[in-house]
């Protein structure tokens, strides 16, 4: 499996190289968002709007607004898409206050001949796109990170999300995966942070002191910074975080480089995935014809990229970037096998 | 010419509905037809339900802060038991009439004030949707889609039920002994059981009703929604009363109207499509509907001077 990763810089390099297709220029695509209120939604409909303004600039579409619901509440962005439909858009992007809940909705919108990609919080109706990150390779990714970087293996402690929810049977199945291709690395403990650095700090100090030596720790993200407090608190040696792109892990691997040097790499699903959505709605417009289940892939922060992803990544957010056509040509070729 | 006070308190609700749809067909004129209608009044039916329910707590000088969870619960009810099995489905449907009817009898026999005992209910229905559906899904039953979906000739279904419902909702409340009953609770309790009526059975029953409606509403909502969800018509609560305030319904006195309530339900709803096709941002537009409310409502107490001095 070849490992796909966006960097900062060749989407600014891809995004310049962007020619206007003639197509789809008089498209109107609509994203419909249920909520608004954190940092990575926010975060999400910045880039919207910053890559759909490019995109209508450059004539590639005619217009993209976006679209939130005041409440989170399925019935009101059921009403919301059914004035999409009346507005005539072309596609409509939706981050789905419940995966079932809207299907009728979005059935109407289908049978009206609307290009319907949901992302993030997806719709199970068949009619319907759905963009999703590859958790599995977030977990197998860790692995083969770790065996870079520490060749001879050791001992790991895995820190899970919130138990029950598909991300964290992807992630972990990944991670059970990884081991079993570098099986050098052995998993000693296991501990739910539920995507917390309070939860994952308070975990992993109560198995600490059941733990032998710990080369490095596996992580679902936001779960890194708790797990170090962790470890410095309790005076055991640093192991190898993995992190997750949150604000406050990339600091801290900042400055432990800047003390004594740090390795390490860190990944997670940027809140700029509904610039995915939006370039595969409008590829779809142009004609291209994708599985219904599209895999988009991480956002991997580098030690070469983590000055400059913690330069633009605000305090208690989430490093972010915004996907580019080619991206989203990529990922049809790439599910299409072309 | 002299309006009587029931038809000075239609006007308002069937005035602003009017000025809505104009406005929504001068926005977009290919909403005149039986696709754009058939689109803006799709949820019409359990907002008109969901109104109605309220209506009847209003009508007794109580108020329902459940009606929203109530009506979540249902739908999970819908997409799980009553397809699954039937039975067993329509047997909690029918124990959650019972207890609302159960709800009333208490709240007029311990005098209990209905905000705390409702808003307690509240979290009673979303914790048992939670434990039935704790993630959102399941399916509406085959009949119920199949009746939500029906597209009738000529007036889209959303139209052709509210309007049977409201009518319906009509005769049950201003026209029969029991509706007449019912009101004259909310109007005089004392004189209602010195004329040998047993208050604590009246209040049951309109609670029971009370219920029905919002049976009647999460079922519809799953049928159009083809899911159920624990927090799929939360916001339900406040639309309700808004609809039926704005609707000409009075929070004291037995002064309710099943057709203003109806009409105030579907200005409600209609005032959200206005504001999306306005680019109204959604920060705005709950902050819009209040004013569309503050308007109407300080309209009619002008009115209702120009009445009181005549």
């Amino acid at each position: 499996m070849q490992a796909r990763t966006i960097l900062a810089s060749s989407v600014l390099i891809a995004a310049s190289a962007m020619t206007a297709q003639a197509d789809t220029s008089n498209a109107r695509i609509a994203l419909s968002n249920n909520y608004a209120g954190n940092s990575w939604r926010q975060a999400m409909l910045e880039s919207w709007n910053k890559e759909t303004a490019q995109a209508v600039a450059d004539g590639i579409v005619a217009e993209a607004p976006a679209f939130t619901t005041a409440e989170n509440q399925a019935t009101e962005q059921a009403a919301q898409i059914q004035n999409m439909i009346l507005e005539g858009y072309d596609a409509i992007v939706i981050n789905a206050a419940s995966p079932t809940a809207l299907n009728g909705a979005i059935r109407e919108a289908c049978d009206a001949g609307i290009v319907v990609v949901t992302f993030d919080g997806i719709a199970t109706e068949p009619c319907a796109w759905r963009i999703e990150v590859d958790f599995h390779e977030l977990g197998r990714m860790q692995l083969e990170f770790m065996a870079g970087q520490l060749p001879e293996g050791g001992n790991l402690l895995e820190i899970r999300g919130l138990a029950g929810t598909s991300v964290d049977d992807n992630i972990h199945a990944g991670i059970l995966d990884g081991v079993a291709e570098y099986p050098q690395f052995t998993i000693v403990g296991s501990v739910h942070g539920d995507w917390a650095g309070d939860v994952s700090q308070r975990e992993v100090a109560g198995i600490l002191p059941s733990l032998p030596e710990i080369a490095g720790i596996v992580t679902q993200g936001g779960d890194g910074y708790g797990a170090a407090q962790a470890f410095a608190a309790a005076g055991r040696d640093m192991p190898l975080i993995f992190m997750g792109n949150r604000q406050d892990e990339l600091l801290w691997w900042k400055e432990q480089d800047e003390a004594g040097g740090y390795v390490t790499q860190s990944a997670s699903i940027a809140p700029g995935v509904a610039t995915a959505g939006f370039w595969i709605a409008q590829q779809i417009l142009d004609g291209a014809e994708p599985p219904k289940d599209l895999i988009v892939p991480m956002l991997v922060v580098t030690q070469d990229t983590l000055d400059e992803a913690l330069a633009n990544t605000p305090e208690g957010s989430v490093a972010n970037t915004e996907y580019s056509q080619q991206d989203a040509i990529d990922v049809i070729n790439a599910a299409t096998g072309g | 010419m002299r309006l009587s006070s029931d038809a000075l308190r239609l006007i308002l609700p069937v005035l602003a509905l009017a000025v809505l749809l104009g406005t929504v067909f001068w926005l977009r004129p290919n909403t005149m037809g039986y696709t754009g209608l058939h689109l803006l009044f799709k949820l019409a039916l359990p907002i008109a339900l969901a109104t109605l329910s309220q209506m009847v707590i209003l009508a007794v000088n109580d108020i329902d802060l459940s009606t929203g969870p109530f009506v979540s619960f249902v739908t999970c009810v819908t997409a799980t038991f009553l397809v699954d099995t039937p039975a067993l489905g329509v047997l909690i449907l029918l124990a959650a009439i019972a207890a609302y009817a159960a709800l009333g009898m208490i709240i007029a026999w311990r005098q209990l004030p209905a905000i705390v005992v409702t808003l307690g209910m509240s979290f009673v229905w979303s914790g048992l949707a939670v434990l039935m559906l704790p993630s959102p899904g399941g399916t509406a039953p085959a009949w119920i889609a199949a009746l939500t979906g029906w597209r009738p000739p000529l007036v889209p279904f959303g139209v052709l039920s509210t309007v049977v419902v409201m009518v319906l909702a009509h005769l049950l409340i201003m026209r029969s002994t029991l509706g007449v009953l019912i009101r004259g609770i909310g109007g005089n309790e004392r004189s209602v059981a010195r004329a040998g009526w047993s208050v604590l059975r009246a209040r049951g029953i309109a609670y029971a009703i009370a219920g029905a409606f919002g049976v009647l509403s999460g079922m519809s909502l799953t049928g159009i929604m083809t899911s159920g969800d624990a927090n799929m018509a939360v916001n339900y609560t406040l639309l309700s009363i808004a609809g039926a305030i704005l609707g000409g319904c009075e929070f004291m006195g037995g002064k309710v109207s099943p057709i203003g309530a109806v009409f105030g339900a579907a200005t409600l709803l209609l005032a959200t499509s206005v504001f999306t096709f306005l680019r109204v941002p959604p920060d705005w537009q709950i902050g819009a509907q209040g004013m569309i409310l503050i308007a109407v409502l300080a309209l009619r107490i002008a009115l209702g001077r120009g009445e009181a001095s005549r």
